[in-house]
């Protein structure tokens, strides 16, 4: 369930869970959150939430509305983002700690019509425990993690498919943990000898297509070699590799199309 | 005809690094030229059944009906026999998939996405529902062509969000089609023209969620010499970033032309196969 985290300076002042498809904010009685405060439009802007994603709006405000310093008129909200409107600040808070087990990532889920206007929505009916969601009339499934900020209303439960402690789950970020220093290969022979190529990429390939192709994967973990193509296989510091992949340790020799090769480890 | 001359098929599927079991399910005829890859929902493990039932049935149903008839014959609607008999066969698969869930109480609520494909005369005609996907890779070009039946998509395509946006998105992994959970389904089914050289990709969203399109083609480019190696590959990247979903894929490169048999006198021969 995400929410908006109402704060002037300073001071919070209260909690707004996002359990509609619009909640509006502005200066007059009528919004579902109410500042009064004259830099603030009678309607100022609203927050509209399909299912797990929200968005805000600008409804015309006098002084606008603004997210992490920006005027927008529109705008898709992401953990974390602060709304600007005077000297008011919304937080928006999208991830709950601890809310599911890790194996909920990613479930496929069945959307159902008429779920997209309520945050609870329940695909199947004899699912166990194990499943997050759960019809809004019962008490939702929170497994015994530690009490998540403390709603005071029981939480209605959700369609949460990744509930996030990691960041996005894709935006497949190939590149491998920071640890992993840079990987390079400098040409020990033929045309080209003494060109250094740094291994970048998830994956560098080498050789000559048709004739004799490696490939140099960069993992978390460190660098491998594999065999692509070729009747040939790749040697590494004399010894022909077989049909697995090899990791790489600094200053290793390979020969690879009758080129050799030298993979280093810069700083 | 036999398309294993001319179609490399590989299969894998692998349950990822947080899941205990794996509900994807994937199968190939390389001799009639088909492959199916579904990924498993609802209920409690009970995906692994309708992913399971979407392959079976699909794969001896499709066999069965290409020998009886060329998937490239034609009848009077115009449609190839390929076309008419996959959104049958899906929607046949549906309905027992369905069934099954209602009869069984630890079934209830399993569901499973589709993507089916039949190699014939140059051409491939896809059938899938839900959001795993068919790409392919053309050249340098590599593109997604089926369309996911999923919120998000809806939203990218009235305008809503942005891809961009999409990538960030809460909302992941909610399809509007599925197999098995309703008792109606509407399949959607294309032709596409296929050029030899073509690499097919079939995947369940536990690679391009974990991996970016950009990762994928550049590795379909790197790896298309060797199939086997570039699905592990493709498999060993999701499982690196995460692997927090099963991850299977189906990779399948064209090696040549495959037209259908024309003219009275192979008509006439295919008439006593």
């Amino acid at each position: 369930m995400a929410k908006l985290i109402l704060s002037m300076e300073t001071t919070m002042l209260k909690e707004i869970p996002l359990t509609k498809e619009r909640t509006t904010i502005g200066r007059k009685p009528h919004n579902d959150i109410q500042i009064d405060n004259l830099a603030i439009s009678g309607e100022h802007a609203v927050v509209i939430t399909i299912l797990n994603d929200s968005f805000l709006e600008d409804l015309g405000s006098t002084n606008g509305t603004f997210v992490n310093g920006q005027s927008v008129k529109k705008h898709f909200l992401k953990n974390g983002d602060t709304i600007e409107l005077g000297k008011y600040r919304l937080k928006f808070v999208s991830e709950l700690p601890q809310q599911t087990s890790n194996a909920d990532f990613e479930k496929t889920m069945i959307l159902r019509p008429g779920a997209a206007h309520k945050p609870a929505a329940e695909p199947s009916a004899a699912a166990p425990a194990a499943q997050v969601v759960q019809p809004a009339a019962t008490t939702p499934v929170a497994p015994a993690a530690a009490a998540p900020v403390a709603p005071s209303a029981p939480t209605p439960a959700h369609l949460s498919t990744s509930p996030g402690m990691a960041a996005t789950p894709s935006a497949g970020a190939p590149a491998a943990a920071p640890a992993l220093p840079l990987g390079a290969i400098q040409l020990l022979s033929g045309g080209n000898v003494g060109k250094e190529m740094e291994l970048t990429k998830t994956l560098t390939t080498l050789g000559k297509p048709g004739v004799q192709v490696a490939v140099i994967a960069r993992r978390p973990h460190g660098y491998f070699i594999t065999h692509v193509e070729g009747t040939t296989f790749p040697v590494v510091n004399g010894k022909t590799l077989d049909a697995q992949a090899h990791q790489l340790a600094d200053h290793d020799v390979i020969e690879l199309a009758g080129i050799k090769m030298e993979f280093f480890l810069k700083n | 005809m036999d398309m294993s001359a001319v179609l490399d098929i590989v299969t894998r599927s692998d349950p990822g690094m947080v899941r205990s079991n794996n509900e994807d399910a994937v199968m190939a005829n390389p001799l009639r030229g088909f492959a199916v890859l579904a990924d498993g929902m609802g209920g409690y493990n009970a995906g692994e059944v309708a992913s399971g039932m979407a392959t079976a049935l699909l794969g001896s149903e499709l066999d069965k009906a290409f020998v009886e008839r060329e998937p490239s014959s034609m009848d009077g609607s115009g449609k190839s026999w390929a076309h008419v008999t996959l959104e049958a066969e899906m929607i046949r698969v549906n309905a027992a998939i369905y069934q099954a869930a209602q009869s069984q109480p630890q079934y209830a609520g399993m569901g499973t996405t589709l993507v089916v494909a039949v190699f014939h005369d140059n051409r491939v005609t896809v059938g899938h529902i839900g959001d795993s996907r068919l790409y392919r890779m053309r050249g340098e070009d590599f593109q997604q062509i089926t369309r996911d039946h999923s919120l998000l998509q809806e939203q990218i395509d009235s305008g809503l969000i942005t891809p961009e946006q999409a990538r960030h998105s809460q909302n992941k992994n909610l399809v509007t089609r599925a197999v098995g959970v309703d008792p109606e389904v509407l399949p959607e089914i294309h032709d596409h023209a296929v050029l030899p050289g073509d690499v097919y990709l079939f995947c369940s969203d536990g690679l391009n969620d974990m991996v970016d399109d950009e990762e994928i083609g550049m590795t379909l480019g790197a790896l298309a010499a060797n199939l086997e190696l570039c699905a592990m590959q493709l498999i060993q990247m999701a499982n690196d970033n995460g692997g927090r979903d099963n991850v299977s894929v189906i990779l399948v490169k064209v090696k040549g032309e495959y037209p259908a048999a024309r003219g009275w006198w192979a008509r006439f021969l295919a008439w006593f196969k």
